[in-house]
């Protein structure tokens, strides 16, 4: 699976904004990530090219960190607090429901909305009480501010 | 109906989750109809979750709130002019019981002003602290920062004007100051709040830390599950820059100061300071093993202050007022105020900020009101899920580090988590195996293995096997992780298991139970 040159170029530019720094390695995953939903084999030949590190490097944070993927994610998927606060308000009762309706979710572990659980992630709009009719609503919306 | 209109509704991601965005926008439409010029200031929050989206007009000089909003709430707030009789109305905000029984100092900004209005944060106090720093030694700036007693707010407690000492005095041709803003406790959003509603007063004491330990460049590491508190502190940052607050001539100081955001990237072990620092070099999340402290040889192994958001945004108010004013808050060795954040099964939830001391009860029930569910209190966590669970009995424990020490629980980040009757505690233990399984880094055996292990074996706890002696190896393999861990993760892991085992017996049940597995995540 190669990269267009397009691609290839967008990448350069991504570390090319951070120095070609290599302690910068994960923002520049990150912009990757949003980018090209995944940091593919590729994408991470062409990264440890530009920092001159190894692509085992490479290889050792992309799979220690959740938040990035070496196959494309929806951009726009249901990510559900699954931790204590959202625990005590039902979200283990929600994550169930999802399933039964075969809505895909992720587990997430504290959004920072402990207050208003159980709270759930999409893309990046934050929904609180989230209920699965809340959450539909959510995601039907979240196209158009993102 | 008035000409010009001036409302204020927050942009906290809290406020946001629960509908503030269609309030404003309904406002933007209503004004229109109404010919109102309507400027909608969208400030950080006040804490009061439970009343979220919650809109305030100012009168005389005094703001007037209403609260929870909807859209659907808008058209008659118009059509009675928002008066105080409206079904919504809660009348001058500050008056209000929960805010008149706390003590604002870290959050005296937060739900008052636009949170990048700078101007307004100069009014508001802001830049008072930076500029004692500016014209005092630095030594005197540390020897504030000791004499009022601050400690570290991200959990341990640790003293910090011993940390800023030893960094000062460590000879290097760079230093750094990083903020710890991984707040990946569940239970807490006082750092996500601070950042989202008054970030200047973070990026305040972030210079003043850089002046006093001789440090040109700070790092924020700021979770990326804070997709809202990356977008204002960035913001925030580009407008200190313009201003000239942040850069090479501080103020018009000459001193020097840049400073960095860095987003994490999901892994709540990078919120112990190594595992941070190695994150913040570009590496693998993986904690160090100390010594050498960070103060001594931390980021690129030069001296590093770490410091938790909340520890740093202390700063600025003990410099502006003095250390002794700040000393007169609290209670024995806990000085000044904590950021108690009352969440999960509570029925008003939010930011209480407070000198050290009021009791669990005071703060769950007189402020919080009991459970959401209106079902009896069962548990209450304390700290993060590496915190304790607590019983009902135990409500009447004071709020402050040594009390809660001496109880075998933490206070922690200041997060309360509070669970009613339905809690099954034996899962609760699980989960807090589970989730050390989940996010341990993997450098040490205790941790790595010994969390699968636990979960294993809480798990046959659960299906009523051989239930005595399977509790029993918990016991034993909580000492291993406590005793033999490298960090925190591992090393008190075991406080929420054996705290659960210790007061909630009757949930390891030695009879075969009903597992509900619906719940089994």
């Amino acid at each position: 699976m190669g990269l267009s040159k397009t691609n290839r170029e967008t990448i350069e530019q991504v570390c090319a904004r951070y120095g070609h720094r290599a302690d910068a390695l994960i923002e520049i995953l990150h912009d990757v990530q949003r980018a090209h939903a995944c940091v593919s084999d590729e994408a991470a030949r062409i990264i440890a090219g530009s920092l001159n590190i190894s692509r085992a490097e490479i290889q050792g944070v992309r799979s220690f960190y959740a938040d990035f993927s070496t196959t494309p994610r929806a951009p726009q998927r249901i990510r559900l607090c699954r931790a204590e606060a959202c625990q005590a308000v039902g979200a283990d009762q929600l994550a169930a429901e999802l399933d039964r309706a075969g809505t895909p979710h992720e587990a997430v572990y504290c959004l920072g909305n402990c207050a208003l659980g159980p709270a759930a992630l999409i893309g990046e709009r934050l929904v609180g009480r989230a209920t699965p009719d809340r959450l539909a609503a959510a995601s039907a919306g979240s196209g158009q501010d993102d | 109906m008035t000409e010009s209109l001036t409302l204020f509704l927050s942009r906290d991601a809290a406020a946001r989750s629960v509908g503030a965005d269609a309030v404003a926008q309904r406002l933007q439409q209503l004004a229109q109809q109404h010919g109102t010029t309507l400027d909608l200031v969208r400030t950080g929050s006040r804490g009061m979750l439970w009343l979220e989206p919650l809109m305030e007009i100012e009168r005389d000089g005094v703001r007037h709130g209403f609260g929870p909003l909807g859209p659907d709430d808008v058209e008659t707030l118009f059509e009675q002019d928002f008066a105080d009789d409206h079904p919504l109305a809660l009348g001058p905000v500050e008056a209000m019981s929960w805010m008149q029984a706390q003590t604002r100092l870290l959050y005296r900004r937060c739900g008052v002003i636009d949170p990048l209005d700078l101007d307004g944060f100069e009014r508001m106090g802001g830049l008072a602290g930076l500029r004692v720093a500016i014209a005092q030694s630095a030594t005197d700036t540390i020897e504030a920062v000791t004499a009022s007693g601050l400690r570290g707010r991200g959990g341990a407690g640790f003293p910090a004007g011993i940390k800023w000492k030893t960094a000062a005095e460590a000879p290097a041709d760079q230093k750094y100051i990083c903020c710890n803003a991984d707040e990946g406790d569940s239970g807490t959003f006082a750092d996500r709040m601070l950042i989202e509603g008054d970030p200047g007063l973070l990026i305040e004491g972030m210079v003043i830390a850089g002046l006093a330990v001789g440090a040109t460049q700070g790092f924020i590491y700021l979770r990326s599950e804070y997709p809202d508190a990356i977008a204002t502190m960035r913001a925030a940052i580009a407008a200190w820059e313009e201003r000239g607050w942040l850069g090479d001539d501080i103020l018009g100081s000459g001193k020097r100061f840049h400073l960095t955001l860095r987003r994490g990237a999901g892994s709540y072990v990078c919120g112990e300071e190594s595992a941070m620092l190695e994150s913040l070099e570009g590496k693998r999340g993986q904690v160090r093993v100390k010594p050498p402290i960070p103060a001594i040889s931390g980021l690129f192994g030069k001296p590093t202050i770490v410091n938790n958001v909340l520890t740093l945004a202390s700063v600025p108010d003990i410099l502006a007022h003095g250390a002794a004013a700040y000393q007169a808050l609290g209670n024995e060795r806990s000085r000044g105020t904590q950021a108690f954040q009352l969440a999960g099964n509570v029925k008003r939830g939010g930011l209480f900020e407070a000198p050290f001391g009021l009791s669990l009860r005071e703060l769950i029930e007189t402020h919080g009101g009991g459970t959401l569910t209106g079902r009896p209190i069962r548990a209450v966590q304390v700290g993060g899920p590496l915190g304790a669970y607590l019983p009902a009995s135990m409500l009447d424990l004071p709020l402050e580090y040594e009390a809660f020490a001496a109880a075998g629980a933490m206070l922690g980040h200041g997060g309360i988590v509070v669970f009613d009757d339905t809690v099954d505690m034996a899962r609760q233990a699980e989960f807090a195996m589970e989730f050390c399984a989940e996010e341990s880094c993997g450098k040490c055996t205790p941790c790595r293995i010994g969390s699968v292990r636990g979960a294993e074996t809480l798990a046959k706890v659960r299906r009523g096997e051989d239930v005595e002696a399977n509790l029993a190896l918990v016991e034993e393999l909580c000492t291993v992780l406590t005793d033999g861990s490298l960090c925190a993760m591992g090393g008190l892991t075991p406080m929420p298991v054996m705290s659960a085992i210790r007061h909630f017996r009757e949930d390891f049940k030695s009879e075969p139970l009903q597992v509900d597995e619906t719940v089994v995540g």
